[in-house]
């Protein structure tokens, strides 16, 4: 990152940024300790409005995958054309005591990917905005 | 008061570029009533639904302005089911005799393009390309293959048939046979699942007229009763469409409360069932729906379906007029096509893809985003 370069995370709240370990904010209902991600004001479980912010684990399981092989349409927003479009992975990383958060993934060779296989979070940029804003998100790398 | 199924009629599912959606409703709706020899003035109640193709209540501009209270619903993929359950309690509660149930649409071409705040998502999940239907089942299958030792052949196996009951089907959209290898071969969409293994958004309508028991012979000397109708949506920790994310411990989804639901209802079980249409959105939905509503143990669909058990003449016959595979998927009409099937088969006017042996009880099963579920169970 230069210092010229201007960087703003895709959503506010989605993890903690700027930050040096970046990590993603769920919420923990006090009542049932069950987690929600994206953090919200009450629990998905049992209603409770008491609720806390917390970070979630960086590393975790593949729990589950495919490839996304063809360019979605709108709201799908990366800056990509139909030509430049390249099929990404998406899966859920199963974060141990916290929940599964369904990701884009770094690799997208079915191949080269694992049920059960360790997934670390990475923050990276997205895409880009007209005035070269870097929109930062985030995504699940396999464990080299 | 017990109800039945006394009407039936359909627009062919597909592309008619000539009719709006709500046309083909209205075509529907005069074959159901042609079907019943009845008259748009003796329905005293409507329920129906449309996705994309305008309010179904705008069919009284087509039919006739009675005065008749035509109640419109909304319910995703499960709009259909849900219909069918409103008029099914009208006339179970004894408040009306006869009335119509409706669906019709008309979408574009291509994947569903579904808008994340509709269903109270962020927009990044949508921007950040996650707000796709196609993922949920392929990541869905790829976990249960994983788990259960369902193989690619198997989910082939499901479009093959798909392919060969539509061609017996003249209100189907895919009316050729498709061989094993070129399903296998086709387009990747979202792996495991290739272009054929899916079904897409297309147009159709489906009608059907309901009646209290004791009235359906001024209608008609076939009628199909509903021995039970349930809709359940999802529970916390079961896995669903647009999830951004997943609790560590699942329960099970909507489908299995529905189907336990609507067996305990009808006093029936799995093995009452002499045919069923089954939610395939895609190959592999059709092989889990077959555990989840009862009718085997996970797993046990690989060699079911490599000995042909769910083919029109197998031991369950599955999706009997080529599912959604076959005819594509207009939301507002998708469940009642499943209703409409398994009338035809308990009257025995099947056709081509009569199922044999004369059968008696047939169930239904729909099931879609944001995670519902409805099912029926109908006796003749």
């Amino acid at each position: 990152m230069t210092s010229a370069t201007q960087q703003r995370p895709i959503a506010d709240g989605l993890f903690t940024w700027p930050a040096g370990s970046p990590a993603l904010l769920g919420s923990r209902c006090q009542t049932c300790d069950k987690v929600a991600f994206p953090a919200q004001g009450s629990c998905t479980a049992c209603c409770s409005t008491d609720v806390k912010v917390e970070e979630l684990p960086a590393r975790g399981k593949l729990w589950t995958y495919t490839i996304q092989r063809f360019m979605p349409k709108s709201p799908y927003n990366s800056g990509e054309t139909q030509e430049t479009f390249k099929p990404y992975g998406v899966g859920y990383v199963e974060l141990p005591g916290a929940l599964c958060v369904e990701g884009r993934l770094t690799e997208s060779d079915p191949e080269k990917l694992k049920i059960g296989m360790d997934m670390d979070v990475i923050f990276y940029p997205y895409r880009n905005e007209a005035d070269g804003t870097e929109v930062i998100s985030f995504a699940f790398q396999p464990v080299a | 008061m017990d109800v039945a199924i006394v009407g039936i009629g359909m627009h062919p599912f597909g592309r008619t570029p000539a009719l709006t959606g709500l046309q083909q409703g209205a075509y529907a709706a005069r074959e159901a009533l042609k079907d019943a020899g009845a008259q748009w003035s003796d329905m005293q109640f409507a329920y129906g639904g449309s996705a994309s193709s305008g309010s179904a209540d705008a069919l009284v501009n087509e039919l006739g302005l009675t005065g008749l209270p035509f109640t419109n619903v909304a319910n995703g993929c499960a709009t259909g089911g849900s219909s069918l359950m409103s008029a099914y309690n009208a006339v179970k509660s004894g408040e009306f005799d006869v009335g119509m149930v409706v669906g019709f649409d008309k979408h574009d071409r291509g994947a569903f393009n579904a808008d994340p705040k509709a269903l109270g998502l962020p927009e990044w999940y949508g921007e950040v390309g996650m707000m796709m239907t196609t993922q949920f089942f392929a990541m869905k299958i790829t976990k249960y293959m994983h788990d259960f030792g369902i193989t690619n052949d198997g989910l082939a196996r499901v479009s093959e048939k798909a392919f060969i009951n539509g061609a017996m089907n003249p209100n189907a959209w895919r009316r050729n046979p498709i061989g094993l290898e070129e399903i296998q071969n086709g387009m990747m969409v979202s792996d495991p699942l290739t272009k054929y293994m899916f079904c897409s958004p297309s147009e159709g309508g489906v009608a059907l007229i309901v009646c209290r028991a004791d009235q359906v012979s001024r209608y008609t000397d076939k009628p199909v009763f509903i021995k039970g109708a349930a809709l359940r949506s999802r529970r916390y920790g079961s896995f669903e469409v647009f999830a951004p994310s997943q609790a560590l411990e699942q329960v099970p989804g909507p489908t299995v409360d529905a189907s336990k639901a609507v067996f305990e209802m009808a006093g029936m079980g799995p093995k009452d069932i002499d045919v069923a249409q089954l939610q395939d959105t895609e190959a592999g939905a059709e092989i889990m729906h077959m555990a989840e509503n009862g009718f085997c143990e996970d797993g046990e669909q690989e060699h079911m379906l490599a000995n042909g058990e769910t083919r029109v003449d197998g031991r369950l016959p599955v999706n009997t007029d080529g599912g959604c595979i076959a005819n594509g998927e207009p939301i507002g009409a998708s469940g009642l096509r499943q209703i409409h099937e398994n009338v035809v088969q308990l009257r025995g006017q099947g056709g081509e893809r009569q199922v044999p042996g004369d059968p008696k009880v047939g169930y239904t099963h729909v099931y879609g985003a944001p995670g519902i579920s409805a099912v029926t169970i109908l006796q003749r």
